[in-house]
């Protein structure tokens, strides 16, 4: 007889914990920072059940640096963090993408600039997410919006890491952090989990950077591949290098391990789209709302449909693209003044794009986006 | 003399330390610039390895940003180059995700105690098994000669031209009061000592901090009115310092302006790895 799987309510922070550990994460790195300080402290009692590694570091700094090192030595990895948590993180970030090491960061946004409205929402972080980090980098960012879908995508986000050895980063605002809703907890096997490949050669003939390969294999540390890792551009062999050609080429893959990857990496929600001529474009606790406006706005007889990104990044080009074909307007409700706005009209051009924007601290209320729905019927 | 001891003596001077066994030959050259202590100090730290006897593939060696940090890529262990101050976070996620490896830091003055200062500080306290190496030059050598906190009031550098105004860190003093339990200063003109130092330090358990004067003759040195890098290292390395055995029975006079060399500070305390298999323990006991 099948066992019975676990019904939890729970908060969204701690769906991503056990979405972490479903993927075999077994190292933690973290300081405590709001709204995320929840991750951190499920993740305190987790894990050292598990056998696995808890540590509350110094600084946002010393937390990614942790997670990359226990990365290299063959562990997956979390962090979670938020607004200037995730500012100070990029440096390491960076570092994670040139040097290729899996891991995943969770981003819980809540108002910015600066220290801001820690306790509010935002979604400010979205373009941070892309371009925090200094030179040309590929970027992964998942954007769950319901407390079931963070454990879920936490899955996801370890996946992609594992697979395209690459940070991930999980972005959800503060209001689906702090959410409670009720949590099937998956059995083993119900939800895929994949491991990142291990070179298979002689150690002596290890490339860690193999440009055969668009994902070259990851030995880890002390099992007998005796490697280098560096942030510098590096060659095949992972030691840093002044030809151009080679730091041309090397960042080139590093762009295309994603960029050939899409139709694997990306995942939109679609809901009403079919014969939309108003859509909405929304992530996190937006497209709660959005999704509430638009069966409402579809009772009126109104043609309404909402694309939901659970990929940010790489952006859904396409599939905005085809939304766009059809539709009349796109609105982009956004807990900023306007960030994922300009990718939309990006590759909708032509169409009319219109944002509704907050920063007050509140939610996006469905009354907002069935008010701009309604001007286009 | 004894025959034997003769004999013994002989054997040792013909076979010379085979350094190849750990180097990675075809990344040689180095970029280190003619003069600078940073060669010397790493034969001393091939030599200690070999001593300790440890497996080269459960050898992990960190760095962050700076000219000694670009150790890591010569030698033939487990290296991570990592960014400018954070080679003691990194080192800390290996080793705590995999405690059995022996983790080896190697930074400078600046990547140490300045921009890293808060990692320093902390992994101390933990007192997590890892030996780092401070290389201590009084200069960041790889921006070209700006001063760094180790550097001495009134030098010049790039930046103080006028003359450095700021303390001085003592790196050692630092790492004690943060929790290290082994603390030493070992300079690279006292080669024989150096090596035995850093000997102790890796076979110490728990946060283990060498601070290792060495000498930038380039950038140092020629700002400073040092003829050389050998008149450099006489006068700040040999006549600059003063051995701990034979601190206590100088006049205060003798040790004005000198710092203390040899092993300052060596204690056994909890170590973090340890600490932490306990409270697995303790957790899965619930």
């Amino acid at each position: 007889m099948a066992e019975k799987r676990a019904k939890k309510f729970m908060q969204g922070n701690e769906a991503c914990v056990e979405g972490a550990l479903y993927a075999g994460c077994r190292f933690y790195g973290g300081y405590p920072i709001t709204p995320s300080t929840e991750v951190a402290e499920h993740m305190s009692v987790r894990l050292p059940k598990l056998g696995g590694k808890f540590i509350q570091t110094e600084d946002e700094i010393a937390a990614i640096s942790v997670i990359v090192g226990a990365s290299l030595a063959g562990m997956k990895t979390l962090t979670a963090t938020s607004g200037p948590g995730f500012s100070l993180k990029q440096e390491g970030i960076g570092y994670a993408c040139m040097a290729e090491v899996p891991c995943v960061i969770i981003n819980v946004m809540r108002g910015g600039p600066s220290t801001g409205y820690p306790t509010g929402p935002g979604q400010s972080d979205v373009m941070q997410a892309k371009w925090g980090t200094h030179g040309d980098h590929p970027v992964i960012a998942l954007t769950p919006a319901y407390v079931p879908e963070i454990l879920a995508e936490t899955v996801r986000a370890f996946n992609l890491a594992e697979k395209y050895r690459t940070p991930v980063m999980v972005l959800y605002d503060e209001i689906v952090g702090h959410m409670r809703e009720a949590v099937t907890i998956p059995m083993p096997g119900e939800l895929e989990v994949i491991d990142r490949v291990k070179p298979t050669c002689p150690p002596e003939e290890y490339l860690p950077y193999d440009e055969k390969y668009e994902v070259p294999p990851l030995a880890a540390f002390g099992e007998g591949y005796r490697f280098h890792v560096t942030g510098l551009n590096h060659k095949a062999d992972g030691f840093p290098t002044n030809d151009p050609c080679v730091i041309e080429e090397g960042i080139k893959r590093l762009l295309r391990k994603v960029e050939n990857n899409k139709s694997d990496i990306l995942k939109n929600d679609e809901f009403e789209l079919d014969n939309a001529e108003v859509v909405v474009f929304a992530i996190g606790s937006t497209a709660r709302s959005a999704r509430f406006a638009v069966r409402a706005c579809r009772e009126r007889g109104i043609k309404a449909g909402l694309l939901r990104p659970l990929t940010l990044w790489p952006f859904p080009e396409e599939a905005v693209r085809k939304t766009a074909k059809k539709a009349k307007a796109i609105i982009v409700p956004e807990l900023s003044l306007g960030q994922m706005i300009y990718e939309v009209e990006r590759c909708a051009p032509g169409v009319k794009t219109v944002g509704i924007n907050r920063v007050d601290g509140e939610p996006i209320k469905p009354a907002q986006i069935i008010e701009a729905i309604e001007k286009f019927k | 003399m004894p025959e034997s001891a003769t004999a013994e003596k002989k054997t040792k001077l013909s076979v010379p330390f085979d350094y190849d066994k750990y180097l990675r030959k075809n990344k040689l050259p180095h970029i280190w610039c003619p003069g600078c202590g940073h060669g010397i100090v790493l034969k001393a730290l091939l030599r200690a390895i070999d001593k300790a006897a440890i497996d080269k593939n459960d050898v992990c060696m960190v760095s962050g940003i700076g000219c000694s940090s670009r150790t890591p890529g010569y030698v033939d262990f487990n290296t991570l180059h990592t960014l400018h101050g954070r080679a003691l976070s990194y080192a800390t996620g290996v080793k705590f995700a995999k405690p059995k490896m022996k983790m080896i830091v190697v930074t400078g003055d600046g990547d140490a105690l300045a921009i890293g200062g808060n990692h320093f500080i902390h992994t101390c306290r933990r007192n997590i098994d890892m030996t780092i190496l401070v290389y201590s030059n009084a200069i960041y050598g790889m921006t070209g000669g700006q001063f760094s906190p180790t550097t001495p009031g009134g030098a010049m550098s790039t930046t103080s031209r006028y003359g450095n105004i700021e303390p001085v860190f003592d790196c050692c003093e630092l790492a004690k009061s943060a929790g290290a339990s082994f603390v030493a200063r070992a300079t690279s003109y006292h080669v024989q000592e150096l090596e035995r130092t850093i000997y102790e330090a890796i076979k110490h358990k728990g946060t283990s901090v060498v601070e290792i004067l060495d000498q930038c003759p380039i950038y140092f040195g020629r700002q400073n009115k040092y003829k050389s890098a050998s008149h450099m290292m006489e006068m700040i390395e040999k006549d600059g310092t003063v051995p701990v055995a034979q601190a206590g029975k100088l006049p205060p006079e003798k040790l004005q302006g000198k710092l203390l060399r040899g092993i300052l500070h060596r204690v056994e305390k909890p170590e973090y790895c340890e600490e932490y298999a306990k409270l697995v323990e303790k957790a899965q006991a619930k």
